[in-house]
């Protein structure tokens, strides 16, 4: 008998063809969108940005960190560093801001590793504090009480002059363009890179890890390699995220960079609510968050508390997330990572 | 009236069916050996009865009760205690401490106390503040038989007594057999040993593939008859 | 001098850190549960003993007492109806609703108490000190740092000295087997989650009459108790003692060298001591 493997499904083809169009059409959606839908949209890229990596360490890795803040500060530190520093341009230094949070990553992953199971969420969280901690100590980014992006800098940001003049508009308007671009680029990549990842035998090893150390040992998977290509990958892309979003801030200080509230709790909810474990399932998540947020954020105590008593009622009765229901009622795929046996007939008869 | 009955019992883990209908019975007193090859289900069958494995409520009866849907720690208060395959004594409790769990939120009535534990098997009462793991296989055997004991028993199911132990240590654990059923415990025994199962037992079943394939008084098996049931037809 | 006294402050600190962590520690030997929760649910008990407090006009030790049944069964009760439920193989449930909890708790406290800072107030007992020859030590730490003991003395003596500790150990071990022997595993759960209550209202207590609190703190001091836990040794309550002490200690002695330092130095020793020891300073012999 002989078999096909397909990844394929028709909901995976139709999600490319669909991303085929969306993606074109948010690239030259600054020339009809208003001012407050770019920034909503920033808000929910970089958002599902944050997700889509926590999602890989936790739904697909089992590495649970609760430590993910401090790549975003380190990030958006890095970022003010450069510019304030040394007098770099803020969109380059965004990448400057990634790599500095991977190397963060590196001893971050050389302890965390050192702790087994849910001690290792408790690992990641000590060393995001020990990183807001010293952060804190570094005056000339503003110690404890954090600093802005130079009015200079600001204003003479790369690309920002060429959009002025293509949308003809004020530079302020200019600056939420670019970080409209920049966010959608990351976002894209992200998902890109992420699906890509799980599709190659690196992301099939990786179940293997989270399902079953011993077996995966078994088949020759090195659980220690994986683990920390994905934890080095995913401090890469929050690292870049965090600049991104403190570029758009402009503003920043170790409180609010470092927040476990706003850069972690945001996310898990996101990913438990929307489905933990599949690459729809944040996306599907990030929007109703925003609901959520558009309908309960003026009452601040109140949409934390719904938020979380979401998430809890979800993992209790629910745990694959409204993704996952909407997928038990009718099996629609769009990221397909599992890869399916299909008995081809014909061969086997002819055996 | 029959002490234990399962009626067309199944039993799964996850979608894999362990066991297709088996239907027992047990008397008060009697002994039931159930012999078998190497996965034809013998332990899931006590497993089953003991309340590890959920059943369906009718296809277990213990005095013509249902019992299937109970939980193993309802079904042992009703006075069925099992010696699990392996053994499974709790390695953070010492010897002495192994066999008092036996008896844990149960009123002492019956003849089974620590003391007489200790009587029918002598060697514990020195080890016992020794860790339970620390001691020879034959040792633990003995633990993991004397904290079954210790919750008095109608029922006690034994799950392999003699896994991986030199004949002379067998034949130890097995003269404890009778002391046991003068002191009202009914057994069932699951055994590889079938020389062994047939000498204590007054009845055997055999089983394959999930499934009873022969039973009856060891009297009138022959070995042609159970080697036929124990491998399937063909190799008879 | 000032060295010996930062010392002497830091080991008694380590008493208040262990007792913050008893609780974690009782609860993840038992049931490999982490509850990141626990800090919350020692603020919360604080504002209970305040209630308490205003409500009744009771003494703050006195009101403890009255608070340690209630608490015993909201951990049971929490224990029965949310965390049995999400308890097995995968640690991602258990780790999200622990986590979605104390965000629900600290937001819940915040909306009934608001963000001022609190505290609880032990009377004379709180400025009074022991002059022991060149050293002064406060009765309020020192009654704290006796208090850890004690409670550590009382959960050894339940966890090795009854048939309910016996049945705690025994469904650590293998809760299949125990349940076997007529354990009801979840009951076991449940009770031992309301001991971890019971002690977390000590810890409630002493943290409200040694600083001020408010909604928001929960998370940092279950961060120190973790660290206590993982370097004292999973499973050792002793160890986790001996971890309190010396993140109390290096955050005692970091404070002298820079107030600023203090929180800090207290997470370094616990990296240092992660790189030296990966399985504590106590771990258990088996597991
Ligand atoms: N925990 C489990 N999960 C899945 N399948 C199981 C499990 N335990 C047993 N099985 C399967 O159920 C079948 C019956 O197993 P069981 O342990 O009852 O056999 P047995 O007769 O006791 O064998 P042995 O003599 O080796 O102890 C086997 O095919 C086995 O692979
Ligand atoms: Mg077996």
């Amino acid at each position: 008998m002989s078999y096909i493997v397909k990844v394929q499904t028709t909901a995976s083809r139709m999600a490319v063809i669909g991303a085929a169009i969306l993606i074109p059409v948010a690239f030259v959606l600054p020339l009809f969108a208003s001012r407050s839908l770019l920034q909503d949209l920033f808000f929910i890229f970089t958002m599902l940005t944050l997700a889509q990596w926590w999602n890989l360490l936790a739904g697909y890795g089992g590495l649970v960190s609760v430590g993910q803040q401090a790549f975003i500060g380190m990030g958006a530190y890095a970022m003010f560093g450069t510019v304030i520093l040394l007098g770099w341009d803020p969109v380059p230094s965004i990448l400057a801001g990634g790599i500095a949070a991977l190397f963060l990553a590196l001893p971050t992953a050389f302890f965390a590793f050192r702790l087994q199971g849910a001690y290792f969420a408790i690992g990641t969280w000590v060393i995001a504090e020990i990183t807001r901690l010293t952060i804190a100590q570094w005056k000339q980014l503003g110690g404890g009480t954090g600093t802005s992006l130079p009015r200079s800098a600001t204003r003479d940001m790369m690309f920002v002059d060429g959009i002025k003049v293509l949308f003809d508009t004020k530079t302020s308007v200019a600056r939420d363009i670019l970080a409209y671009w920049l966010a959608l680029i990351l976002v894209v990549l992200t998902i890109a890179a992420i699906y890509w990842l799980l599709r190659t035998r690196r992301g099939l090893a990786l179940a293997a890890v989270r399902d079953n150390l011993q077996a995966a040992r078994s088949v020759g998977v090195n659980p220690n390699k994986i683990k920390w290509l994905t934890f080095l990958s995913a401090a890469f892309g929050t690292g870049l995220a965090g600049a991104l979003i403190y570029m758009q801030k402009a503003r920043i200080s170790p409180d609010a960079a470092f927040s476990v509230v706003d850069w972690t709790a945001y996310v898990i909810f996101i990913v438990v609510i929307g489905g933990i474990g599949t690459i729809e399932g944040p996306i599907l998540g990030v929007l109703v968050f925003l609901l959520l947020q558009s309908i309960l954020a003026s009452y601040g105590t109140w949409y934390l508390i719904t938020l979380g008593l979401i998430g809890i009622f979800v993992m209790l009765f629910a745990p694959r997330g409204l993704w996952g229901l909407l997928t038990e009622n009718t099996g629609i795929q769009l990221f397909p990572v599992q890869r399916r046996l299909f008995m081809n007939k014909k061969l086997s008869k002819e055996k | 009236m029959a002490l234990l009955k399962t009626q067309d019992l199944t039993a799964f883990y996850g979608n894999f069916q362990a066991l297709f209908g088996i239907n027992i019975t047990l008397n008060q007193d009697e002994t039931l050996a159930i012999i078998g090859a190497n996965g034809a289900g013998k332990s899931s069958l006590l497993r089953s009865i003991s309340g590890v494995l959920k059943s369906p409520s009718e296809s277990i009866l213990l005095d013509d009760k249902p019992i299937g849907h109970l939980d193993a720690d309802e079904i042992t208060s009703l006075g069925i205690a099992m010696i699990p395959e392996g053994r499974r004594l709790f390695p953070s409790l010492n010897v002495e401490e192994n066999l008092m769990i036996g008896a844990h939120g149960k009123k002492q009535t019956g003849y089974w106390n620590l003391n007489n534990v200790y009587d029918l098997f002598p060697a514990l009462k020195e080890k016992h503040n020794q860790p339970g793991t620390s001691l020879s296989g034959g040792e633990q055997q003995m633990v993991a038989m004397g904290r079954a004991l210790m919750s008095n028993p109608r029922l006690l199911l034994c799950d392999e007594i003699s896994l991986g132990l030199a004949p002379v240590v067998i034949k130890n654990l097995y003269e404890a057999f009778p002391k046991i059923k003068k002191c009202g415990a009914s057994l069932i025994i699951v055994e590889q040993d079938i020389v062994q199962a047939m000498k204590v037992s007054d009845r055997v079943c055999c089983m394959m593939e999930g499934k009873i394939t022969l039973s009856g008084r060891p009297d009138d098996l022959s070995m042609g008859m159970i080697h036929a049931a124990y491998f399937g037809e063909e190799e008879s | 001098m000032i060295f010996l006294d930062s010392l002497i402050q830091g080991i008694l600190l380590g008493g208040l850190y262990a007792l913050f962590a008893a609780g974690l520690s009782l609860v993840f030997g038992i049931m490999r549960l982490v509850n990141l929760a626990h800090g919350d649910l020692i603020v919360f008990g604080a504002y209970l003993i305040l209630l308490l407090v205003s409500l009744l006009n009771l003494n703050v030790f006195v009101a403890t007492l009255v608070a340690a049944p209630f608490m015993f069964v909201l951990g049971w009760i929490l224990q029965k109806f949310i965390l049995n439920r999400v308890l097995g193989d995968d640690i991602l449930p258990p780790l999200l609703v622990t986590f979605g909890l104390s965000i629900v708790m600290q937001n819940v406290l915040l909306e009934t108490w608001s963000a001022d800072s609190k505290r609880l107030s032990a009377g004379a007992l709180e400025t009074a000190s022991l002059t022991i020859g060149p050293i002064n030590v406060g009765i309020m730490p020192l009654l704290i740092f006796i208090s850890a003991i004690v409670v550590i003395l009382v959960l050894n003596l339940i966890i090795y000295h009854t048939s309910l500790g016996r049945a705690f150990r025994a469904t650590s071990d293998d809760p299949v087997t125990a349940s076997l022997m007529g354990i009801k595993p979840k009951n076991i759960f449940s009770v031992a989650t309301g001991l971890a209550m019971i002690v977390a209202i000590i810890a409630a207590l002493y943290l409200g009459v040694r600083s001020n609190f408010d909604p928001s703190i929960g998370p940092a001091r279950l961060i120190y108790a973790f660290e206590a836990v993982i370097i004292g040794g999973l499973g050792s309550l002793w160890g986790t003692l001996l971890g309190g002490i010396i993140i109390g200690v290096a955050q005692t002695v970091g404070a002298t060298i820079n107030p600023e330092w203090q929180i800090l130095s207290g997470h370094i020793a616990f990296l240092l001591v992660l790189m030296v020891r990966p399985r504590g300073l106590l771990p258990r012999a088996f597991d």
